[in-house]
């Protein structure tokens, strides 16, 4: 097996701040830090490549540096690439997660780092690839490249892997099945869970939600825009005309989609339905205005106190749904909004 | 998702039952329902006090758009 190591000037020898605009290279064998990888991997694995890269060169040129280390990579064989680690050095933590991420898509081999918590690089970069939790400094480089290489060299065997906490890198926000053994069924572990939020004793979800930034709160409407426009309803309660025309999933939903409900008052029973597979259908089915207010908000239409509704709603499942993939269904739906000029919108999520 | 749709300037507001999940994925506007199979009408309740109900409740998520907000929060509702 094969790996190649992207490693700074600093940590290939090269010389410190002065020498931060050196341009990307690439040196056969292990150079510095490399030489520390190699010693890690053992004799299974071995470092054919060393390349440096001056981190002020990388953070002024990224283009220009991802674009000739790619260039380097042309041809050579390689079944891991590994970067740093960096530690809390954050010019460096960003190189790393930005040559990553461009070998990983270039040439579809696992990529791996490390960096302190407090490196800017984390939240750049975690969700794209493994990043293992590093040291403060330079202190902590065998305990760091250790860590690396121990699951780098599980990961190319083939061998079982853990969920991101037990293996000490940085989730990704990737949700995965396990198996436990010995099985423990969920009842008994949520009781279980229960117990120790009664007794103020530590606990740990299953579904752990990524921490995610905050968006800008949108301005508010003067009510008497609000009364001349349109006001668009959407849903995460699996809302779709009779029969599920679209085939949205009933749980951890692709699709959305969206429906015309030009001269509809009021969505009725045996007309539209949910196809949620996470809450008790009956009432949804019965009266889906439970779900999607559409009733009520035609009465505010008629009284004046919004212009209209807009011409569709749209309706995704949100059980089992990652906020990936919410995302993802959100950013196609908001092109459709924008492209429509709505400015407000109304969404009920079960 | 709000979040995505409250990112493209578009003013939003979510009526939702599971108020702390709302808060922990970054909604700005909330209203609260008051289940999760029938956020918007008990079905042991007659249909016009499920629509009552839900009238009230959909006015205070158009006021919600209509209201300044510097941080996230739940607008109060009282039926």
């Amino acid at each position: 097996m094969k790996a190649i190591h992207y490693i700074n000037q600093f940590f290939g020898q090269i010389g410190g701040e002065e020498a931060a605009g050196h341009e990307p290279e690439i040196r056969e064998g292990q150079v510095g830090a490399a030489m520390a990888l190699q010693a890690a991997l053992g004799s299974g694995v071995d470092v054919t490549h060393t390349i440096i890269c001056g981190d002020n060169f990388m953070g002024s040129n990224t283009e220009e540096a991802i674009r000739r280390i790619l260039s380097f990579l042309e041809g050579k064989e390689f079944d891991i690439f590994f970067a740093g680690p960096a530690f809390r050095a954050g010019r460096y933590g960003v190189a790393c997660g930005h040559i990553c991420d461009a070998v990983q898509k270039k040439f579809g081999v696992p990529v791996l780092t490390s960096m302190n918590e407090e490196n800017p690089g984390v939240e750049m970069y975690r969700s794209k690839m493994v990043i293992f939790r590093g040291g403060a400094s330079a202190a902590a480089m065998k305990k760091d490249v250790a860590a690396m290489t121990g699951y780098g060299l599980r990961l190319i065997k083939g061998e079982k892997l853990l969920p991101a906490a037990r293996e000490g890198y940085f989730g990704r926000g990737v949700r995965d099945q396990v198996w436990l053994d010995p099985p423990v069924n969920a009842t008994d572990r949520v009781i279980d869970m229960l117990f120790k939020k009664l007794r103020g004793e530590p606990f740990q979800t299953e579904l752990p939600i990524p921490k995610t930034d905050r968006v800008p709160i949108a301005p508010a409407i003067p009510p008497e825009e609000l009364a001349k426009m349109n006001v668009a309803l959407l849903t995460s309660g699996g809302i779709v005309p009779f029969g599920n025309p679209d085939r949205i999933q009933s749980a951890s939903a692709t699709r959305w989609g969206k429906y015309d409900i030009t001269g509809i008052d009021d969505l009725k029973k045996g007309e539209y339905m949910t196809t949620h597979a996470g809450y008790d259908p009956a009432a949804a089915n019965n009266d889906p205005d439970v779900v999607l207010p559409l009733d009520a908000l035609r009465a505010y239409e008629k009284e004046g106190k919004i212009g209209g509704i807009h011409q569709y709603f749209y309706a995704t499942v949100g059980t089992g749904t990652t906020q990936a993939e919410a995302a993802r269904m959100a950013g196609e739906i908001v092109e459709e909004l924008k492209s429509a000029g709505v400015r407000a919108a109304i969404l009920t999520s079960t | 998702m709000t979040k995505v749709i409250e990112n493209a300037g578009i003013t939003i507001v979510q009526m939702a039952n599971l108020l702390p999940v709302a808060k922990t994925v970054g909604v700005n506007r909330l209203v609260p329902t008051i289940s999760i199979p029938y956020p918007l009408g008990d079905p042991a309740t007659p249909p016009d006090v499920q629509f009552n109900l839900r009238h009230h409740r959909v006015g205070v998520a158009l006021d919600a758009l209509t209201t300044d907000i510097d941080e996230p929060k739940v607008f109060k509702v009282s039926i």
